[in-house]
């Protein structure tokens, strides 16, 4: 018996027919040719989020942010007009790469009035536009003004910075992103400005992360050792049942409980946690800011009391995370090759206002880091024998519903793409 | 008496002999995790753990934004004590268990 009600039709996979409730293949997690028909697909065709405001704090500030999977690197600028703008990186010149520091390869930031390419010296605005060309009269037929740098759709939304690569004119992004976006506006993410970021290089497909943590089916045996060993055999007594799953186009979103932050019984959770009120779920009392009393409508959907956070996954690799106790964090999942991605976790806190409330911070993030890296080795495992094709059919149960969910929209991401590749091939020959 | 300079706020004297725990980064802090020996970690926990309350008690006292050194070098010290919580309350390693050559680096993270 579930402890936490489904839809009528008896599960939260059939409330959603169009999953199915067959077993999967990861095929799509572990072909070569199938990650480049993701790349055009998806990643050089869908809203990428590449930050937030926060990280241009004035006119002239800017950062680079480089897209492997789209091969390419992209300069996100606020213009000395304040307005936020994102270009590909590279100079109009010879194509070097504009903006970088010592090492072409890492990403960079500052601020300045101006972008000088350090091969020939060329110049460009923080609006993009081409501004000084070194012996501009050796050049033919030349006017400056035609060698702006290339831009890319760029959008915000509650201040995430999101850009989109196809060259035709996508959807809007709020129209993209739906009805999880929406029911999320208002949240006090401005006011959460205090920044731990993590990094791991991955040797799994993006999908396989994201799937990690898309279900919580894993946490009770994964992370048992985070707990004392007694609560860690109750929960995985337990198990473990998400208190409410949705879906919205390529979206989807769980609500999960949570006792932790406080735990009912405080013999539950560990010594250091005790003494400064904070763990996992980030420190037990709530920062007094407005916007987290009432919450947004799109947080905790099912108005249950023991709500803990909220997990959404937007399509394709941008998760937020949103905490009972008033936090949240991001997860991005940038692929490098087929078997292979960078993985970034975020926290996003209140500014701490005395030691006492950073320490907990401290805790929070440290607690994030321990789960995150047995995460990442799991990874690896589940890579490598996906790729021995021993087995080519795996079953998922109803928790896994945003697995199934996901798999489903990357594979109609593609099937659409090569449609539409097919038919222009198919025309092509008798236009020209 | 004390033969060493006070690294730490005089209250907190008795923790001196771990002051090179309060290091200004979680990289340089993790490291030093991984480079200590269990039994190093068990020591540092078992002298510091018993202070943590009474320093979060007199840090938060002060001017987060403006902590005297002695000060800060104490809240770094609670940092490093927070890292090796888990090697010694969930572990008894100081490795994550299984995350094998898994890294996962801080690469932003507050000034103080």
């Amino acid at each position: 018996m579930p402890k936490f009600d489904k839809p009528s039709e008896g599960s939260w996979t059939q409330h959603f027919p169009k999953l199915g409730t067959g077993p999967i293949s990861y095929e799509d997690s572990i072909s070569p040719e199938h990650y480049e028909l993701e790349r055009r697909a998806i990643f050089e065709r869908t809203w990428l989020n590449v930050g937030r405001v926060e990280q241009l704090p004035r006119p002239g500030s800017y950062f680079t942010k480089d897209l492997d999977v789209a091969r390419t690197s992209l300069i996100i600028a606020r213009g000395l007009d304040g307005e936020v703008r994102a270009f590909h990186n590279m100079c109009r010149h010879r194509g070097n790469k504009l903006v970088w520091q010592d090492y072409p390869d890492q990403e960079t930031q500052g601020v300045g009035r101006q972008f000088t390419c350090k091969y020939h010296g060329w110049r460009y605005g923080t609006d993009g536009a081409c501004t000084f060309v070194q012996q501009e009269s050796e050049f033919f037929d030349f006017d400056k003004a035609d060698y702006g740098l290339v831009p890319v759709h760029l959008d915000v939304w509650e201040g995430f910075i999101f850009v989109n690569l196809d060259k035709a004119t996508p959807q809007p992004l709020r129209d993209y992103l739906g009805a999880f976006a929406a029911g999320l506006d208002g949240y006090p993410f401005g006011a959460m400005t205090q920044v731990h970021k993590y990094r791991a290089d991955v040797h799994a497909n993006w999908k396989l992360y994201i799937d990690a943590f898309a279900e919580f089916y894993h946490a009770p045996v994964l992370h048992q050792k985070q707990y004392t060993d007694e609560e860690a055999r109750k929960l995985q007594g337990y198990g473990y049942e998400g208190l409410h799953y949705d879906l919205d186009g390529p979206h989807g979103m769980q609500s999960t409980w949570g006792g932790m932050a406080p735990p009912k019984d405080p013999s539950m959770v560990k010594p250091i946690e005790r003494v400064l009120r904070s763990g996992n779920f980030g420190a037990w009392d709530r920062p007094d800011i407005p916007g987290l009393d009432p919450l947004p409508a799109g947080i905790n959907p099912s108005g249950h009391k023991s709500w803990g956070l909220d997990s959404f996954v937007f399509f394709p690799n941008f998760m937020i995370v949103v905490w009972a106790p008033g936090w949240y964090l991001t997860y991005h999942y940038w692929p490098t090759a087929y078997n292979r991605h960078t993985f970034e976790g975020t926290l996003y806190f209140v500014p701490p206002a005395n030691a006492r409330e950073r320490m907990r911070q401290e805790l929070a993030a440290v607690t994030f880091k321990e789960f995150g890296l047995q995460d990442c080795n799991t990874l690896e495992a589940t890579q490598r024998m996906l790729e021995s094709r021993a087995v080519t059919e795996f079953p998922l149960n109803d928790q896994e519903i945003m697995l199934r969910h996901l798999h489903q929209t990357a594979g109609e991401y593609v099937a659409r793409y090569q449609q539409e590749r097919d038919r222009r091939l198919h025309v092509e020959p008798v236009a020209g | 008496m004390t033969a060493v300079t006070n690294q730490l706020p005089a209250a907190f004297e008795d923790l001196e002999p771990w002051a090179d725990w309060a290091l200004p980064t979680e990289p340089e802090r993790y490291a030093k995790r991984l480079a200590s020996e269990f039994d190093e970690l068990q020591a540092f926990y078992d002298a510091a753990f018993p202070r943590l309350e009474e320093a979060a008690a007199y840090l938060e006292q002060l001017p987060l934004d403006d902590l005297p050194d002695d000060a800060t070098r104490l809240l770094q010290l609670t940092y490093s004590l927070i890292n090796i919580s888990f090697p010694i309350e969930a572990w008894r390693q100081p490795r994550v268990p299984d995350s094998g050559a898994s890294t996962l680096d801080c690469v932003v993270e507050p000034v103080i």
